[in-house]
């Protein structure tokens, strides 16, 4: 069909109205973004919005040499990718078990793991189960309750049987055992749907920060999210103190750095890592969000 | 009777019995499930207690009902539960009308302008990605007083004539809540009408168009009306999460003593009462009644959504 006029005008106003939308969606990142790569002395006299007016990797080298921050990374990062790892290896072999149709406990188990998804106990008697089982201030608090998500089993489990069940079946009758099918099988044949829930735990697992605040108050196990929180909580005088870090790095450097340039830095870094992955995850995203209302 | 059952038992040892290693690699499945699902389900016990730390379980004195009692008597729990609907209809009538709209502006950008359209849809998602901690500083940004884009714009587009202290108002916390909802989720809540778009029959378009129907009539008799069964399913479903108005950004952009009244929601009540004064009991009576009436209105909206499409009632 050929536009006509008309067509033409109202597609330039649509074109119009999703400029300003893209514009409202990326400005408040990219201007924090500018402010990170900003002389910290000249932000405070403002008027930065597009454009740095003087460039400078210093807020960036400030909190990398940070202590605190530094750390709060390394952790960020290492439960990010143990949780990664554990998670889609169990919840891939559950997925397996249950895709399985003469297992006995079929049935059971699904039900069992389903019902995970409604019931819900709360917060203070997690607590106290975590607290009995000696993970509150450890690490491990950020990593064993997370090793199987319900709604991930199902996912992978539906693209198992989707897969021919000759497969399984050859394999067994060449006395194959289930780990060994599990491995060379399943893994390489569920890779996409893998990888997919992969990110998708590695996104939850980094921007997480209430397991931090609850569970693992503990500095050394601070997150950098629990730290981004602390900072805004504190700018918005909610009877939280601000980071000493923070106070110390801008009376250390001679006012080179404000606490405002060195959140804007550690925004960048917390969200860098999201940015680079989420464009590979719209794909599987749409037909698994799609999936999930029509059943 | 009593030989088929002695059979079948028979049959299902003999089928356990093959399945050894499957039902051995289901075991520990089992077993974390049960402690870390179920197990906290024991934890509700408190909620009938006095609970006090240095007791033993046999120990802790049986209150009954009265943390509940309580909790239906105390005038801050009316407060965050107003405070918890009245965000969560803006944030549903608001989630609605931008996703949707979204949706059918997207939609139209069709021919050389689909590249276009490709490149806004993922730009659109972005904010789905990031953490509310990170959203809750851009929006602090934003609309701050120092240097924020919203009160610069407002200032030289004449609108006001001082900067306004937005964090700091009551009466604009809510929409401040349902809007930064919007930007988060706007592109992410509309791929699934642009999906239910995309099963149009195109007959109709080119139908309407012969009776003299330009292109918003199509979109408001052809697309709209294709996509209504969509639009009420999600909104029965959307519906049952009504007691989840959020946490994070009302705990974070809400926690300055201006706005606390209006800010706070019925899981920053269970969160506050629970830990920081140490009642223990009172905060798990408070999470559970939160957690049944939620589930209920949950299972209701879902059984009635998916009636309704069984019955293409709609």
């Amino acid at each position: 069909m050929r536009k006509s006029f008309g067509d033409k005008v109202i597609d330039v106003i649509i074109v119009f109205i999703m400029i300003l939308v893209v514009i409202a969606t990326r400005y408040p990142l990219w201007n924090t973004l500018v402010i990170s790569f900003n002389d910290a002395l000249d932000s405070i006299k403002g008027g930065i919005y597009l454009w740095p007016r003087k460039w400078t990797l210093y807020n960036y080298q400030s909190i990398f040499r940070n202590d605190t921050v530094f750390r709060a990374f390394l952790v960020s990062v290492s439960r990010t990718v143990l949780t990664t790892i554990l998670n889609v290896f169990f919840s891939g072999l559950l997925a397996y078990i249950l895709s399985r149709k003469e297992f006995v406990f079929r049935r059971f188990l699904t039900v069992f793991m389903v019902m995970t998804m409604y019931i819900n106990a709360g917060l203070i008697p997690q607590y106290f189960l975590y607290r009995s089982l000696g993970l509150i201030n450890t690490f491990w608090v950020y990593i064993i309750p997370s090793m199987v998500g319900a709604f991930n089993v199902i996912v992978i489990r539906t693209y198992i049987n989707s897969l021919p069940a000759s497969l399984v079946e050859s394999a067994k009758i060449d006395g194959a055992g289930e780990m060994t099918i599990y491995f060379n099988i399943i893994i390489p044949m569920c890779l996409p749907v893998l990888a997919t829930v992969a990110l998708w735990v590695a996104v939850g697992a980094w921007n997480s920060w209430f397991d931090s605040y609850i569970f693992a108050p503990k500095q050394e196990l601070s997150t950098l999210q629990y730290e981004m929180m602390k900072i805004i909580a504190s700018s918005m005088q909610m009877g939280v103190k601000q980071p000493d870090y923070l106070t110390e790095a801008s009376q250390q450097s001679r006012n080179t750095v404000t606490p405002n340039s060195l959140r804007a830095a550690m925004t960048i870094v917390a969200t860098v890592p999201v940015l680079v992955v989420y464009p590979f995850l719209q794909k599987y995203f749409v037909t698994v969000n799609i999936g999930s209302v029509k059943e | 009777m009593v030989t088929s059952k002695a059979n079948s038992r028979k049959e299902f040892f003999r089928q356990l019995q093959k399945q050894k290693s499957l039902v051995l690699l289901s075991i520990p499945f089992f077993i974390y499930i049960f402690i870390f699902n179920y197990l906290p389900l024991w934890g509700l016990t408190l909620a009938f207690q006095n609970y006090k730390p240095y007791r033993t379980f046999f120990e802790q004195e049986w209150v009954g009902l009265l943390h509940f009692k309580n909790l239906f008597t105390d005038p801050d729990f009316y407060r965050v539960m107003r405070n918890t609907l009245g965000m969560s209809i803006i944030n549903l009538a608001l989630g609605f009308i931008t996703a949707i709209g979204f949706a059918l502006l997207l939609n139209e950008l069709t021919g050389s302008l689909y590249h276009f359209k490709r490149v806004v849809q993922t730009i659109s998602y972005m904010p789905h990605f990031l953490s509310w901690i990170i959203v809750c500083g851009l929006v602090s940004n934003m609309l701050s007083m120092d240097d924020g884009i919203v009160n610069a714009l407002l200032l030289k587009l004449g609108l006001v004539n001082e900067k306004i202290h937005f964090l700091g108002k009551p009466e604009y916390f809510w929409w401040i809540v349902g809007f930064t909802n919007v930007w988060k989720s706007m592109g992410w809540n509309s791929i699934i009408y642009l999906a239910a778009i995309t099963s149009i029959d195109p007959c109709l378009y080119e139908a309407a168009a012969i009776d003299g129907y330009g292109r918003f009539g199509r979109m408001w008799h052809v697309t709209l009306p294709g996509i209504k069964s969509t639009i009420i399913v999600l909104l029965i479903m959307n519906a049952g999460w009504i007691l989840n108005a959020g946490f994070e950004i009302q705990y974070i952009l809400g926690s300055n003593g201006l706005v606390l009244d209006v800010s706070e929601t019925i899981d920053i009540f269970v969160l506050k009462r629970g830990f920081a004064r140490s009642s223990f009991s009172f905060g798990t009576a408070a999470g559970m009644f939160k957690t049944v009436v939620s589930t209920i209105i949950l299972i209701l909206c879902n059984k009635i959504a998916s009636w309704l499409d069984e019955e293409r009632l709609v």
